[in-house]
């Protein structure tokens, strides 16, 4: 399993914020993890990562348990704000990372021209990051992530912000990934993009209302979209939206 | 090792890229001895306040320099990223001392080096001033790493030094000699760093050698593993 969750339970400022998640993801997958804001995606993913605090119930990612020291090189988060040096240009930030990830020389250039070229910031490698658009800042976050081209990749909403023809591009690239043999949780609010996912994890109130595909998922629920499908499953569950 | 040359490699690049601080660090402690100079023109007060100025700048700069940019990296999110990766918090630490202290070095040779020109007498070991004053830069880094974690904020950050700093310099003999101090103040005197880096900077200006200031600097080195590890501690990978 890429990653197993069984009764996970997180509370931030004395507000549960997961309520028993039970999760399992085959490697080779792309999951989407969707739900409203609030509804505990960051701390989810956060969770599995293994950065979470006051955590209880248990995690683990490749085998072991989140968190520990092995996952490290094992593992490539981006969260959902750009966490990139703003004074250093795109290529720096990727050499960095790419460091980090223990690679060397020439080896790191190879690399980081790769995940530059991947997120399609070839034509900006050479500009600091701080200059950038926020859609740009947001694919130097997912590119540091790619560089050293981990085997689970957790990605907190990493399409948000962008247009159309980039979006479709990225989640080209995370089934490239997926075929690859890695594995991809990916958070959205935004529904339509659960149609691209190979399996969609649905949470509300830090619970998994769903765990479906897009295909069930509309037959299901006879809704014309995904996000009519989403409403049609809350509303069937009685709460509130 | 390699993470750590990583980070300082790093540290260094963005602070290039920052060309007005880095003229700031070098060009200031000049401005303020050089105003010193210039105000007690023809008496022996630069020879007593050079020393200190010398010793202070360091850790002062650098004090706010590494706590603000700490504060930055848990405030951009770069810092929850360093943490999934497996850069270990020593590296982290001493990426950024490695960093600032090598920028130190720059700063204490310009610095003596200005103060010289201007009319300080130091009888002793130049050598030896200028350890100090490294010391003194990577005391700064390792205590303004620590007091970036108790800052939530970039303003509470630039507070800090404020209170980290100013009872140091009250207190390091300057103002007064230490036996005259109220008994209280007196031993907080005797336990702060700053102390024995005026102390043995003031020895070094006398004429003293490594035997005289050996303890001073070795109080000095004491405080900085201390900062280097409470700093280590204040790094969580787990945050709410």
């Amino acid at each position: 399993m890429a990653v197993c969750a069984r009764g996970l339970r997180a509370v931030r400022g004395g507000k549960s914020v997961l309520d028993g998640i039970d999760l399992e993801v085959s490697p080779g997958q792309v999951v989407g993890l969707l739900g409203p804001s609030g509804s505990g995606k960051t701390t989810l993913l956060r969770a599995i990562v293994g950065v979470q605090a006051n955590v209880s119930g248990e995690v683990q990612a490749l085998g072991l348990p989140a968190g520990s020291s092995a996952l490290r090189r094992r593992i490539g988060y981006a969260t959902q704000a750009a966490s990139i040096y703003l004074d250093l240009t795109v290529m720096q930030n990727l050499r960095h990372f790419a460091a980090l990830a223990g690679l060397r020389g020439t080896a790191a250039r190879k690399a980081a021209h790769e995940a530059v070229d991947a997120v399609g910031l070839g034509a900006q490698a050479g500009q600091r990051a701080g200059t950038l658009s926020g859609g740009e800042r947001s694919r130097t976050s997912l590119a540091a992530t790619l560089v050293g081209d981990p085997e689970l990749l957790v990605l907190d909403e990493p399409t948000v912000g962008l247009d159309p023809v980039l979006r479709r591009d990225l989640w080209n690239l995370f089934h490239r990934l997926a075929r690859q043999g890695r594995t991809l949780l990916v958070s959205s609010h935004v529904m339509d993009e659960a149609t691209r996912c190979d399996r969609l994890v649905l949470l509300r109130q830090g619970a998994i209302l769903a765990d479906t595909t897009p295909p069930e998922l509309l037959a299901q629920t006879g809704a014309p979209d995904a996000e009519a499908a989403f409403l049609a499953l809350i509303d069937a569950a009685g709460g509130v939206r | 090792m390699s993470l750590t040359l990583a980070t300082a490699r790093r540290v260094l690049a963005q602070l290039s890229y920052d060309r007005r601080t880095v003229a700031l660090i070098l060009l200031l402690p000049c401005l303020i001895v050089g105003l010193v100079a210039w105000m007690f023109h023809g008496t022996p007060v630069l020879d007593q306040f050079g020393p200190v100025l010398v010793g202070f700048f360091p850790l002062f700069v650098m004090f706010l320099v590494t706590s603000v940019a700490m504060q930055r990296e848990r405030s951009s999110g770069t810092l929850e990223r360093l943490m999934t990766t497996s850069l270990r918090k020593g590296d982290l630490v001493a990426g950024y001392a490695l960093a600032f202290g090598g920028f130190a070095v720059v700063q204490a040779l310009v610095v003596v080096g200005f103060a010289l020109l201007v009319g300080m007498d130091v009888a002793g070991s130049l050598g030896l001033v200028i350890l100090v004053a490294l010391l003194d830069a990577l005391l700064g880094c390792t205590l303004g790493l620590a007091a970036s974690a108790v800052a939530r904020t970039e303003f509470q950050a630039v507070q800090m030094m404020p209170l980290v700093i100013i009872p140091q310099l009250i207190t390091c003999g300057v103002l007064m000699p230490r036996d005259q101090m109220p008994q209280v103040l007196e031993w907080l005197s005797r336990v702060m760093p700053l102390t024995y880096a005026v102390e043995a900077l003031q020895h070094l200006a006398a004429g003293a050698t490594w035997r005289d200031v050996q303890g001073a600097i070795g109080v000095i080195a004491l405080w900085i593993v201390g900062g280097a590890v409470l700093a280590g501690l204040t790094l969580r990978r787990r945050t709410q």
